[in-house]
C-alpha cells in the first residue's frame, strides 16, 4: 500500500470528522473578535519566546539598572520611557511576557490534570463518592478564589512558585463541578450502559466515554481561565506577594510605576495595557472557542 | 421536595461549607513553613521568648486540642488579638467593614444598573456594530486589571482634568470643619442622614473613582450574562405571541423577557459581590480607602496571621451568606429551582 492511498483511505475513514473541523474552523474564524484574540496571543508568545533578540535592551529587560537614565520620557531611545532604575520599560514589557504565560498554561494544565478526572469520577460513580468529593469541592467554592489564594501565598512567602501553588489549590474544584455535570448526565446513556454490561472496567469507560464529552466546555473554560489566572498572578505581585524585583514581571512593574504614576505615568501605564490586552486576547478566542465546541451555551 | 426542605437543606448545606471554611483557614496556619510564635514576639526575640510565646498562643497542645479550642472561640466571637493593631481582630473587622461595604454596594448598584440595559440593548440589537462595541466594552471590563484602571482614572481625573481627588476618603479641611457623626459606618451615608452636605458632597466624590474600578468587572459579567439570558428568553414562544400580538418592543424587552431572563443574572450579581469583596483589597490599597481591603493588604505583608484568617474566614462567610441568600430568593421567585 502506498502512502498516499493510505492517506485517502484514512480521508475517507475520517470523512465526517474531518467535514466537522472544517465547519468549526469556519464558525471560529468568521467571529472577527476571535480572530484578531488569537493573533495577539500568537504574537505574544513570538515575543515571549524571542525576548532576548527583540529587546532593545536586554540586559535592562532582565533586570540592570542603568542609574544615568533614570525616568527618561518615552522617546525613540526608549519607545516606552525608562522606570526609577533607568532601564527600559519595553524591554521589561517585552520580557515580561514570559512570567504571565508560563504561569497561565502551567496552572491551568495542572488544575486540568487533577480536577477533570476527579470530577469524572464523582460523576460517574455517584453515591458516596460523589458525596464526599463534591462537599469537599463546595468547601473550596465558598472561599472566593483570589482571597484563597492570597491567603494561601501570604502563609507559604512571596515567590511566583507560590503563586501557581496558590491558584492552583483554589481554582480546581470549578473544573470537577464542570466534569461532573457531564459524567452525571452521561451516566445513564445507552452506550454507556452497553459498555457497562459488556464488562468494559468503569475507569475505561471514564476515560473513554466520558471525558471526551467534557472536552468541548473544559478547552473553554481554560482558555477563559487562563485570562483570569493572568490577572490573579499580576494581582498577587501588584501586593509584593509574587515576582520579585528585579524581575520583570507586568503587575510588579505596575507596583513600582504606582508611586510616580501623575508625574512619571508611563512606568506603570504600559505593562498594565500588556496585561489588558493579552486577557482580552484570551477571553475573545474563549468566547469564540464556546461558540464552536459548546454551542448548547450561547453567550 | 417542599420548598421548605429546599430551604432547610440549602441552609444546613451553607453551615457545612462554613465549618469547612474555618477548617482550612486554621489548617493553613498550621501546615506552613512559618512559625506563628516566631511571627508573634518578632525577628529579635531570644527562643526562649519563642517558646513562652509558644505556651501563650497554645501552639504547644496537641492540633486536635487547638483546633477545638479555635473553633469554640470562634464561634463565640473570640478571633483573636491582631499581632499589629493589638485590638481583638474581630473589632477591628467590623471597623473596617463598613467602608468597604458603601464601596462595593455602590459599586454593584451602578454595575447592575448600566450591566442590564446594556446586555438588553445588545441582545436587543444582536449582530449589529453596537452589539460588537458593545462586546468589547463588556469583555474588557473582565479583562482590565483593577490595579491598572485605578492607576488610569487616578491621570485622568485628577492629573488631567482635575475633576476628582486623587485618594482618600474625605479632605482633611472638609473632615475637621465638618466632622461626620458615625452612625452606620458608611461615611456618605452618615452624612446623608445627618445631614452634613458638605461632607456629603466630599465624601461622595471621593468615593467616585474606587467605585468605577470596583464596578468595572461586575458590569462586564452582568453584561455579558443579561445578553445572553435576554436571548435565550426572547426565542420564547410567548415573546413571540407577544410581539405577534403587537406588544411595545420596550414594555416586550423589559418587562416580559427581562423578568424571565432576571435569574441567572441575580446568581451572578451573587457571584461578583465576592469578587468585589477581594477586588477592594488592590482598590483600596491604591487609593487609600481605610476598608477592609486596607486592613487585610496591611495584614498580610506584616504576617499578621490573625487578622488575615479573620479577614479570610469573614470574606467567604459573606460569600456563602451572599449565595444562600440568592439561592433562597431564586427557589421562592422560580419554585421549580426547589423542585428539581
Amino acid at each position: 500500500m502506498t502512502t498516499s492511498s493510505s492517506l485517502s483511505d484514512w480521508r475517507v475513514r475520517h470523512q465526517a470528522s474531518l467535514d466537522e473541523a472544517r465547519y468549526n474552523a469556519r464558525v471560529f474564524f468568521k467571529d472577527k473578535l476571535a480572530v484578531v484574540g488569537l493573533v495577539i496571543i500568537v504574537v505574544t508568545i513570538a515575543v515571549a519566546v524571542l525576548a532576548p533578540h527583540i529587546a532593545p535592551y536586554p540586559a535592562q529587560g532582565r533586570g540592570d539598572s542603568n542609574l544615568k537614565e533614570r525616568f527618561q520620557a518615552p522617546s525613540t531611545h526608549h519607545l516606552m520611557g525608562t522606570d526609577n532604575q533607568g532601564r527600559d520599560i519595553l524591554s521589561r514589557v517585552i520580557y515580561g511576557a514570559r512570567i504571565p504565560l508560563i504561569i497561565s498554561f502551567t496552572v491551568t494544565a495542572v488544575i486540568v490534570i487533577i480536577g477533570v478526572p476527579l470530577g469524572g469520577i464523582a460523576g460517574y460513580y455517584g453515591g458516596r463518592v460523589d458525596e464526599v468529593v463534591m462537599r469537599i469541592t463546595d468547601v473550596f467554592l465558598a472561599f472566593p478564589s483570589l482571597i484563597l489564594a492570597i491567603t494561601f501565598v501570604a502563609f507559604l512567602g512571596p515567590s511566583i512558585r507560590n503563586v501557581m501553588i496558590a491558584i492552583v489549590v483554589s481554582w480546581w474544584p470549578w473544573y470537577t463541578r464542570l466534569v461532573r455535570g457531564v459524567a452525571v448526565s452521561l451516566r445513564e446513556r445507552p452506550y454507556v450502559e452497553a459498555a457497562r454490561t459488556m464488562g468494559v472496567r468503569n475507569l475505561t469507560i471514564i476515560w473513554r466515554h466520558i471525558l471526551p464529552n467534557a472536552f468541548g466546555p473544559v478547552i473553554v473554560q481554560m482558555t477563559l481561565d487562563i485570562g483570569t489566572v493572568i490577572l490573579a498572578a499580576a494581582a498577587l505581585s501588584f501586593i509584593g506577594l509574587g515576582a520579585q524585583a528585579p524581575t520583570a514581571e507586568w503587575g510588579l512593574m505596575i507596583s513600582e510605576g504606582k508611586d510616580y504614576i501623575l508625574q512619571q505615568w508611563w512606568i506603570g501605564t504600559f505593562a498594565g495595557l500588556a496585561i489588558f490586552i493579552l486577557v482580552l486576547a484570551f477571553n475573545f478566542v474563549g468566547d469564540g472557542l464556546r461558540d464552536v465546541l459548546d454551542p448548547r451555551s450561547k453567550r | 421536595m417542599t420548598i421548605w426542605a429546599y430551604v432547610v437543606r440549602r441552609i444546613a448545606l451553607a453551615v457545612l461549607v462554613l465549618f469547612g471554611v474555618a477548617t482550612i483557614t486554621f489548617l493553613m496556619v498550621r501546615i506552613v513553613p512559618s512559625d506563628p510564635a516566631a511571627v508573634y514576639v518578632g525577628s529579635n526575640a531570644r527562643p526562649e521568648q519563642i517558646a513562652q510565646a509558644r505556651r501563650d498562643l497554645g501552639l504547644d497542645k496537641p492540633l486536635y486540642v487547638q483546633y477545638g479550642i479555635y473553633m469554640k472561640n470562634l464561634v463565640k466571637g473570640d478571633w483573636g488579638d491582631s499581632l499589629r493593631t493589638k485590638r481583638p481582630v474581630l473589632n477591628d473587622i467590623m471597623h473596617f467593614l463598613p467602608t468597604s461595604l458603601e464601596l462595593i454596594i455602590t459599586a454593584l448598584v451602578v454595575a447592575t444598573i448600566v450591566g442590564v440595559i446594556f446586555g438588553v440593548t445588545t441582545a436587543h440589537r444582536k449582530g449589529t456594530w453596537i452589539d460588537l462595541v458593545m462586546r468589547v466594552f463588556s469583555t474588557g471590563g473582565v479583562s482590565i486589571p483593577a490595579f491598572w484602571l485605578a492607576l488610569m482614572l487616578q491621570i485622568a481625573f485628577f492629573r488631567v482634568l482635575h475633576l476628582l481627588p486623587v485618594a482618600g476618603q474625605s479632605d482633611i479641611f472638609v473632615a475637621q470643619a465638618h466632622p461626620i457623626t458615625a452612625i452606620t459606618g458608611m461615611p456618605v451615608v452618615d452624612a446623608l442622614i445627618t445631614g452634613n452636605w458638605p461632607a456629603f458632597t466630599d465624601s461622595a466624590r471621593h468615593l467616585v473613582l474606587p467605585m468605577l474600578c470596583l464596578a468595572a468587572y461586575p458590569m462586564g459579567v452582568i453584561m455579558r450574562m443579561t445578553r445572553s439570558s435576554m436571548l435565550e428568553a426572547m426565542g420564547n414562544d410567548y415573546i413571540r405571541m407577544a410581539r405577534a400580538l403587537g406588544v411595545p418592543p420596550r414594555t416586550l424587552l423589559y418587562k416580559d423577557a427581562l423578568k424571565n431572563a432576571f435569574g441567572p443574572v441575580l446568581t451572578v450579581i451573587g457571584l461578583t459581590f465576592a469578587y468585589s469583596l477581594t477586588g477592594t483589597f488592590f482598590v483600596e490599597l491604591i487609593f487609600a480607602w481605610p476598608g477592609l481591603g486596607y486592613y487585610a493588604t496591611t495584614s498580610i505583608l506584616s504576617m499578621d496571621y490573625p487578622a488575615i484568617m479573620g479577614v479570610t474566614i469573614m470574606v467567604a462567610a459573606a460569600y456563602v451568606l451572599v449565595n444562600l441568600a440568592v439561592d433562597l430568593a431564586q427557589a421562592f421567585l422560580d419554585p421549580r429551582i426547589a423542585l428539581s
